[in-house]
Order: structure tokens, then C-alpha cells, then sequence
């Protein structure tokens, strides 16, 4: 898995979101050491398509979250986190909701205007369905 | 036998939580939920969704909250919220990722043994090394520097350079 070099990084929309080549997985070909737009937003889909089955079940749920999700090296676009906090409410699992937003903050590393961005683009999303972030539940404290 | 007892009483009581207990900044259990018969894979930062919530048993009380997860989330109270969380996982993501004071005792150890070598190799000084080679001896060495000197050893910028061979001294 290579990262793209520093310059290109910047010049991607999402404004700080980081990008890095796809880790194999089987539902992932043979991938290059492509950086363009359209390779992301055909990751960016498959993972939508992914969240949005109505019958996903906690499993799957779980495991695109673990194995891939959060194995990858990258903080995942907030349609995909939007897809899956909707899937979330369709397994009635309201803690791991929350979890998924902790968990894009720990992505996040040291690049700390990420998460401030997700909530934002998400803060529609959190309010119809009445998901509280992980700071307004006291949970990011010790 | 050589610790005074108030020690011995130390060391044994730090076998309760075990070395790594010694250090944990917060070891309390949680109110609420109890811990399962087992627990296959804990949490971690790349594998944050266990397989089972962290509360398998639920109370009366608990499994009524559950039945109101099923329901709108903005009816429940920021308190269930909190509880429903704690009883799908055991930690936050800032308290799994807590640093610890481990790295003291790592340190202490290491520093320990350390003093432990250099006790060794100084008994091996006084009792163990043999006597210094003949060429080392100060004899020695000073017939060495004076044949050097003799030589014109490195005249230009180097040893003979800087003895004043007229006064017999080194330059000043």
C-alpha cells in the first residue's frame, strides 16, 4: 500500500479528508498506484452501496466497519459514515453509532479539523435520527 | 530474609493486581453491567465492534432500554444514552487508548540490570582479569613515545609537530 506524495494529497476535494491506495480486499481488483478523483469516488460508492442494503445485518455491519472500514488508511468520506449511522438505526443499535463517530476521530490522528468536518456535514443526519456525538455524551473524556 | 518486613508485605501484596494493575489509571468497575461468561476479542483501535456487546445479562431495566432503543433515539435521555453504550462496550475509545505508567517500570528494569552488569564486570576487574599485557604497562609506554619521538613520528601536524625537540619538552 503506497501513500500518495505530499502534494497530491492537498489537491483532492473533501478539504482535509487523506487518501491512500486501497488494501486489498476480495470485493477490491487489482488496484494500481492510481490517484485520481474517479478511483475514489468508485471506492466511495461501492462502500455506499455496501451500507445501504436494507437486510445488512449486524455482522455485516460489523465487519465492513472492522476488517476494512477502519483497517484502511484513510478517514472514510461522510456519505459513507452517513449510509452506515442509517443502517445503524435499521439494526437498532444506537451505541454503535456513537462508536463509529469516536472511531472517525481516532482515524483522524493528529489531523484535528477532519472530525470537526464529518459532524459538521453529518449534523443533519444526527439530529433526524437523535444520535448524540461522543463529546455531547461526556464519552471522549477519561 | 534480608527485606525488612514492612518490604516483604509490599511485594506481596503487588502480586493482587499484577505489575500491570500496579499502573492503570483507572481500575474501578463500572455500575450496571456485568461482564459476560467471556470475552472472545476485546476492543481495539483498529478493530473497534466486537463480536458480543460487552453485556450479554441484562436486568429487568436494561432490557427495557433496549426495547426503547428500538423506538425513536430522540426520546431517549442523554442518561440512556450513556447506559447504552456502556452496555454495548466497555470502554470509550479515549479510555481504551489511555497511556499508562508502564514504561517506568520497563525503565527501572532496565536501568536495574544495568547496575546489576557493571556490578559483575567490576568484580570480574578485581578478581577475575589477568595482569596488563607488557606493552601497556607505563615502562612501556614511555620507551614506546620516546622511540616515536626519536622517529619523527607524523613531523608535520601531528605528534613530533608539537615537541620541541631543542628543550626536550613538549610545545607550549
Amino acid at each position: 500500500m503506497l501513500k500518495p506524495p505530499a502534494r497530491h494529497r492537498r489537491r483532492h476535494a473533501g478539504a482535509a479528508l487523506r487518501r491512500c491506495a486501497v488494501a486489498a480486499t476480495a470485493q477490491a481488483g487489482p488496484r494500481g498506484l492510481l490517484h485520481s478523483s474517479v478511483h475514489y469516488e468508485e471506492f466511495d460508492a461501492r462502500w455506499v452501496t455496501y451500507f445501504n442494503k436494507p437486510d445488512t445485518d449486524a455482522w455485516e455491519w460489523r465487519k465492513g466497519m472492522n476488517n476494512t472500514l477502519v483497517s484502511y488508511d484513510l478517514v472514510p468520506e461522510p456519505k459513507i459514515i452517513d449510509v452506515a449511522l442509517w443502517a445503524c438505526r435499521r439494526l437498532n443499535d444506537f451505541a454503535s453509532a456513537v462508536r463509529i463517530l469516536e472511531g472517525v476521530e481516532d482515524k483522524a490522528g493528529p489531523h484535528k479539523e477532519i472530525y470537526p468536518y464529518v459532524i459538521q456535514e453529518l449534523r443533519s443526519t444526527l439530529n433526524e435520527l437523535g444520535i448524540s456525538t461522543p463529546e455531547e455524551l461526556g464519552l471522549d473524556k477519561m | 530474609m534480608m527485606l525488612p518486613k514492612a518490604a516483604w508485605s509490599l511485594l506481596l501484596r503487588k502480586g493482587g493486581r499484577g505489575r500491570r494493575g500496579m499502573h492503570s489509571s483507572e481500575g474501578t468497575a463500572r455500575g450496571g453491567g456485568k461482564t459476560p461468561p467471556y470475552t472472545n476479542c476485546y476492543a481495539q483501535r483498529h478493530y473497534p465492534m466486537p463480536e458480543e456487546p460487552f453485556c450479554t445479562e441484562l436486568n429487568a431495566e436494561q432490557q427495557a432500554l433496549k426495547e426503547k432503543e428500538k423506538g425513536s433515539w430522540t426520546l431517549l435521555t442523554h442518561a440512556e444514552k450513556v447506559a447504552l453504550y456502556r452496555l454495548q462496550f466497555n470502554e470509550t475509545f479515549a479510555e481504551m487508548n489511555r497511556r499508562s505508567n508502564e514504561w517506568k517500570t520497563v525503565m527501572g528494569y532496565v536501568f536495574f540490570f544495568f547496575g546489576f552488569a557493571a556490578l559483575v564486570i567490576w568484580w570480574q576487574r578485581v578478581y577475575m582479569f589477568p595482569p596488563k599485557p607488557i606493552t601497556l604497562t607505563d615502562e612501556w609506554k614511555a620507551k614506546q613515545l620516546q622511540r616515536m619521538l626519536d622517529m619523527k613520528v607524523n613531523p608535520v601536524q601531528g605528534l613530533a609537530s608539537r615537541w620541541d625537540y631543542e628543550k626536550k619538552q613538549w610545545k607550549k
